[in-house]
Order: structure tokens, then C-alpha cells, then sequence
């Protein structure tokens, strides 16, 4: 294989698990955009979810109701969440609301492993993770099919955002939380149901990193990969989660490979992708996509 | 009745700014350092000394240097623990290759560590709020892959661990639980007094200004250059003195998981709990987040529950989890709030106003 087919293969390898950051991503923005919350237990969502529906299709239920159990499941609990953390948090500094999340994220840990056990459960949907044949380069059938999830789902959300009346009253609520309330938009439905939604993205992105590395702890924790994606993106932009995602998963995957084959230096996948976004943010300090906030006096 | 200033007269503007400005505080604070200096050594067993107070005075001491940046000059940062490992591994560098004693050694980790914190709030310069803390991240991440990849600096040990060699101060070798306890003591006294100190100074007063509106600060003429990275810089050096602390005067020998990222968060929750912005709260959160998982698995396994650990453990996250959300919905001021109320009810016992 000469030098060029093999540097594709990196890019497209990194590009399609820049897509699986920005599953992740999608779930942060969409709580920031109608809540102004930083939603730090995304990543716990994530893991309870993909331990919920293993758990059931271990048990014998088949993959279809697995799922409407697990996305029922999601909701009870994103709306759960909405009532007892954030309601009573209402109007409190970010920083209160961002630790809150982090405490919950614990919770969330500890309620998803303790109710299905802390050992690792293998998950298949049926796409293998195995390469094409026939194509010039190799591109994994599950990677391929899991950025066509992620682009299924960006564009029912942008679909849902900007031509139905709910997407519309929560596009209201997210840019002015007062004017929205005085048109007579609830806002306690607007954040039910973004957290619903949130919690469905969870699922969903649960499940894809789930089959990926298999349903475990170490879920929750590529979180942190995706506010790489997300500071990059922007907080607030949903194009923005996707584009990010491109960019850190292409630029890490290049890095981590060509870093080791010249330099020698090993593992700067850990962090190289919040150098890219850190250096992207000296020239836009709001993210790619980001609303410019306006300071005044 | 008997908490009140009534009687007492200050004569002079020093006397006018003091710390405790109420007699009854000056004595309620003699006495708690006596408790700590005499009592607590004299009574306390060796397990602990080295396992509950030693561990919370360095925890202190980190979440006092995190409370300065975020708490008074207002940039979150969710990398501290990095900045605790530079020193850590700082101060082992000193000890093994120079032998340097032991609080040169001390302040030295922490001008390492505020060395690289500086570079690490460049970015505070430009970047804001969330954005900086995700940026923070890159400090914790990068410092952390630096520590384990480059064998340098843990003196090539193959397995990457940091043995610290003995430490004697003045020919005086601390090697017991008390001796260390006594150390960690005697320097947390030493940073929590200068930094009660610089937030009550023109330094401290230009942090808050910048924290309640950079913008308003930079126009009444503060420069933000200067200040956020000098608040960037004494915070990274009260994190690298706590992991100096932590790696002579707790552990002894560890390895860079002893500073990964959920360090960092319990740091944050220290202080947010404990009160965002009081030197006292740091002191109160680190307590809370260090004696919280102990309390609630001792708890726990006075139920006794056989053959059910696994399930305990993920109760110990849920409690603790749980406790800090309830605790933000009751007091999201924190612990210090609570107390500064409590002290003002004081004042008018047996009277409600």
C-alpha cells in the first residue's frame, strides 16, 4: 500500500470517529441551547442508557423492544432529572448548575452499574466492524454506518428544529427565556422535552460507542472527548457538533499516527484534540459555529 | 449574649482591619490552632493522622489555590490536578537530583507549577467561561500524557512511580505520621494566612473586579494581562505546594494516577461547595469531599452487608453524588454561607432580630 492511500485511510478512519464525538457533542448543545445548562452528565446518560438496553436484549427482549424500552426508559429519567435537579436549581449561577450535573453524573454511575452489574457486556446490532471489500482504501461497515446515524439524526434534529411548532417555541425559549414565557411557551414542557430529547441522543450515541468498545465504564468518559468537539463547534451550534467532530476526529487520527511513525511520541491522542480546538479558539474565542456574545458596561 | 462586639473599641486603622475583628473570634481561633497543633497530634492515631487530617490539609491547600482562581478572579478551571502533579513530580526531581531541604524544595515545586500554569492561562486572555474550563482540560490531559510519556521525570523508574526519598527539616528527620502531620500543618497555616491576606489586598480586590465584569475592570484601568495570569500562577503554585505535600507528607511513593481528572472535579466541588470566593470555605469543602466518602462507607459497612461490595460502591457514588446535588439545591452559596448565618444569629441570641 503506497504513502497516500494510507494517509486516506487515517483521514476517513478519524473523520467517522469524529462523527461518533459529535453523537456525544449533539446531546451537550442541545441542553445548552434550550437551558443554558452544562450538562456535564451527558456521559453518564450515555452509560446508563447502553447498560439499560444490553441489559435488555440480554434478557431475551428482541432488538426493536429493547429499544422502545430503552428510549422510554431515557425519557422517564431525562424528565426525572428535569424535576428534582433542575427545577429547584432555577435561576442559579452556571457554575451551580454545571457542579450540580457533575454530581449528578456520580449518581447516574452509581444507579446505572449498581442496578447491571460493573462487568463489561459485549453489544452487537449486527453491523460488523470489518472493512469493505472490493474498495481501495478500508472503511469500516460499522463506522460508515454509525456517521450515517449521526447524519440521520442531525438532520431530523435541524428538520425538528426549524419546521415544527415545538422545534420553533424551543428555538424561542433558548434565545430569550422571558419573551418566550410571555407568549405563553411553558417552560417547564420546552425543558421536559429537551431533556427527553437529550436523553434520546444519549441512547442512541450509547449504543454506537457501546458496540464500539463495549458497554462498560469507560462510557462515560467519552464525554470528555466531546467537549473537545464541543468548545471547537461552538456551545450552541448543532452544525457546529458535526463539524467539530470531523475536525477533531481527522486531525487526531492523523496526528496520533504520523506523530508515532516520525516523532516517536505515542498516546497524544489524549490530548491533541484540545490543543487543535484551543488554538481554534484564540482566533474564535466563541467556537466555529458559536454565537458571539456582546459584552456591554 | 456572649458573641457580640459591643465593648470592644478600636483605636487604630490596623487594629480596624484585622482578620477577626471580634475578641471572641481571635480566641475561638487560638483555640482551634491549639486543637490543631497540640490536641489533635497528642490524641489522634496514627491512621488518622496520615489517612483523614494530613490528606485534608493538603486538600485545603489545593482547593485554597483553586478557590483563588475561580472563586476570586473568576476563571473556572477543571485542570488543577495537573497542576498538583507538576508539583508532585517537581518536588521529586528536587529531592532525588538536587537533595535540596525540604521547604526550599517546597516553594520551589511550587514556582514549577506556577511556571506552568502560566503558560496554561494564556488562553484565559481570550477565551471565557466554559470555553476556558473545557480549554483547562487540555492542561490536565497534556500534563498528565507529558509526566507518564517522557520517564525523565520520574528518575526512568520503569513503572513510572515517584518513590520520595526521607526528608529531614533542620536535621530533624519527619518520618512519623505526627512529624508529617505537623509539616503539612505548619505550611497549610502559612499559605491559608498570605492567602487571606492578597484577597484582602489591591491584588485580591482587582481578582474580584475582573470576576464580577472584566469588562467594567478593564475600563476603570486594571490590566487584565497581569491579573489573570497572576491569579493563574499563585493558584498552580498553592496546587504544586499541595503536591509536594501530598507526595512527602501523604503517600511517600505514588504514580500519576493519584492526580487524574476526577481529582480535579472533587478540587472544583471543594470549593463550590465549601463557598465560592472565602478562604474558610475551602477548608469546609475540602473536609465535606474528603470525609464524605469515608463517613458514608463506614456507614455503610456498619449495615454489613455480605458478599454485596460491589453494590456498596456504587451506593457510596450515589450518596455522594446525590448529597452534593441536594446539598446545591438547599445552600448553593455553600458551607461558608451557612456559617456566616450562623454566626449573625449569633450575635443576636437569645434575640431573633
Amino acid at each position: 500500500m503506497d504513502e497516500l492511500s494510507f494517509g486516506m485511510e487515517v483521514l476517513v478512519s478519524g473523520l467517522l470517529q469524529g462523527f461518533m464525538y459529535s453523537l456525544v457533542a449533539l446531546g451537550f448543545v442541545l441542553i445548552i441551547k434550550s437551558s443554558g445548562v452544562f450538562n456535564f452528565a451527558q456521559g453518564a446518560m450515555c452509560l446508563f442508557a447502553a447498560l439499560g438496553f444490553v441489559s435488555f436484549t440480554e434478557n431475551g427482549v428482541p432488538f426493536w423492544l429493547a429499544l422502545v424500552l430503552a428510549i422510554l426508559m431515557m425519557t422517564a429519567v431525562a424528565i426525572a432529572i428535569e424535576r428534582i435537579v433542575l427545577r429547584p436549581l432555577v435561576a442559579r449561577p452556571p457554575l451551580i448548575l454545571f457542579m450540580a450535573t457533575v454530581g449528578l453524573s456520580f449518581f447516574l454511575e452509581g444507579l446505572a452499574q449498581g442496578i447491571w452489574g460493573t462487568q463489561p457486556h459485549g453489544l452487537e446490532i449486527g453491523i460488523p466492524d470489518q472493512p469493505f471489500e472490493g474498495w481501495p482504501i478500508d472503511v469500516s461497515r460499522f463506522e460508515l454506518f454509525a456517521a450515517a446515524v449521526a447524519l440521520v439524526l442531525v438532520a431530523s434534529l435541524v428538520f425538528f428544529f426549524h419546521r415544527t411548532r415545538m422545534g420553533r417555541a424551543l428555538r424561542a425559549v433558548s434565545d430569550d427565556h422571558t419573551a418566550a414565557m410571555s407568549v405563553g411557551i411553558s417552560l417547564q414542557t420546552i425543558w421536559a422535552v429537551t431533556w427527553g430529547i437529550a436523553g434520546l441522543v444519549a441512547l442512541v450515541a450509547g449504543i454506537m460507542w457501546g458496540t464500539r468498545l463495549g458497554v462498560q465504564y469507560s462510557l462515560s468518559l467519552i464525554v470528555l472527548k466531546a467537549l473537545a468537539v464541543l468548545i471547537l463547534g461552538g456551545f450552541n451550534s448543532i452544525t457546529g457538533a458535526v463539524v467539530g467532530g470531523l475536525i477533531i476526529g481527522g486531525s487526531e487520527k492523523l496526528a496520533e499516527v504520523y506523530a508515532g511513525l516520525y516523532l516517536g511520541l505515542g498516546g497524544i491522542e489524549s490530548f491533541f484534540g484540545y490543543l487543535v480546538a484551543m488554538v481554534a479558539l484564540f482566533f474564535r474565542p466563541y467556537g466555529l459555529f458559536g454565537d458571539e456574545i456582546i459584552e456591554r458596561v | 449574649m456572649l458573641y457580640r462586639e459591643s465593648g470592644q473599641f478600636v483605636s487604630s486603622y490596623a487594629r480596624d482591619m484585622r482578620i477577626f475583628p471580634l475578641l471572641q473570634d481571635r480566641w475561638a481561633f487560638a483555640a482551634l490552632l491549639g486543637v490543631a497543633f497540640v490536641a489533635i497530634p497528642a490524641l489522634a492515631s496514627d491512621y488518622w493522622l496520615s489517612t483523614i487530617f494530613t490528606l485534608f490539609l493538603i486538600y485545603s491547600v489545593a482547593a485554597i489555590g483553586l478557590n483563588l482562581l475561580t472563586g476570586y478572579c473568576g476563571q473556572l478551571s477543571i485542570g488543577h490536578a495537573a497542576f498538583m502533579a507538576v508539583g508532585a513530580y517537581a518536588s521529586y526531581n528536587f529531592a532525588v537530583r538536587l537533595d535540596l531541604p525540604v521547604l526550599l524544595n517546597f516553594v520551589l515545586s511550587g514556582l514549577v507549577a506556577a511556571g506552568v500554569g502560566l503558560v496554561f492561562g494564556l488562553p484565559s486572555l481570550r477565551i471565557k467561561g466554559f470555553y476556558l474550563a473545557v480549554a483547562t482540560l487540555a492542561a490536565q490531559f497534556t500534563i498528565e500524557w507529558a509526566l507518564v510519556s517522557f520517564s525523565w521525570f520520574a528518575n526512568d523508574n520503569p513503572i513510572g512511580a515517584i518513590d520520595m526519598p526521607p526528608m529531614t527539616l533542620l536535621g530533624w528527620a519527619i518520618s512519623t505520621p505526627r512529624d508529617k502531620y505537623l509539616l503539612t500543618l505548619a505550611v497549610t497555616l502559612v499559605l491559608a494566612v498570605a492567602a487571606k491576606n492578597l484577597t484582602r489586598s489591591e491584588i485580591g480586590r482587582s481578582w474580584m473586579a475582573i470576576r464580577d465584569l472584566d469588562v467594567a475592570a478593564e475600563i476603570i484601568g486594571i490590566r487584565l494581562f497581569r491579573y489573570k495570569l497572576l491569579a493563574f500562577m499563585v493558584s498552580s503554585f498553592y496546587a504544586g505546594v499541595a503536591g509536594a505535600l501530598y507526595a512527602f507528607c501523604y503517600l511517600g511513593s505514588l504514580e500519576i494516577s493519584a492526580f487524574e481528572l476526577v481529582v480535579s472535579f472533587r478540587l472544583l466541588g471543594m470549593i463550590i461547595i465549601g463557598g465560592l470566593g472565602t478562604i474558610l470555605g475551602s477548608f469546609l469543602g475540602a473536609g465535606f469531599i474528603v470525609l464524605l466518602p469515608i463517613l458514608i462507607s463506614q456507614t455503610l459497612a456498619i449495615l454489613h452487608l455480605p458478599g454485596m461490595s460491589d453494590l456498596l460502591a456504587n451506593l457510596e457514588l450515589m450518596i455522594f453524588g446525590g448529597l452534593i446535588v441536594l446539598f446545591l439545591i438547599v445552600e448553593p452559596y455553600g458551607l461558608a454561607r451557612l456559617w456566616r448565618t450562623t454566626k449573625e444569629k449569633l450575635r443576636l441570641w437569645p434575640f431573633p432580630y
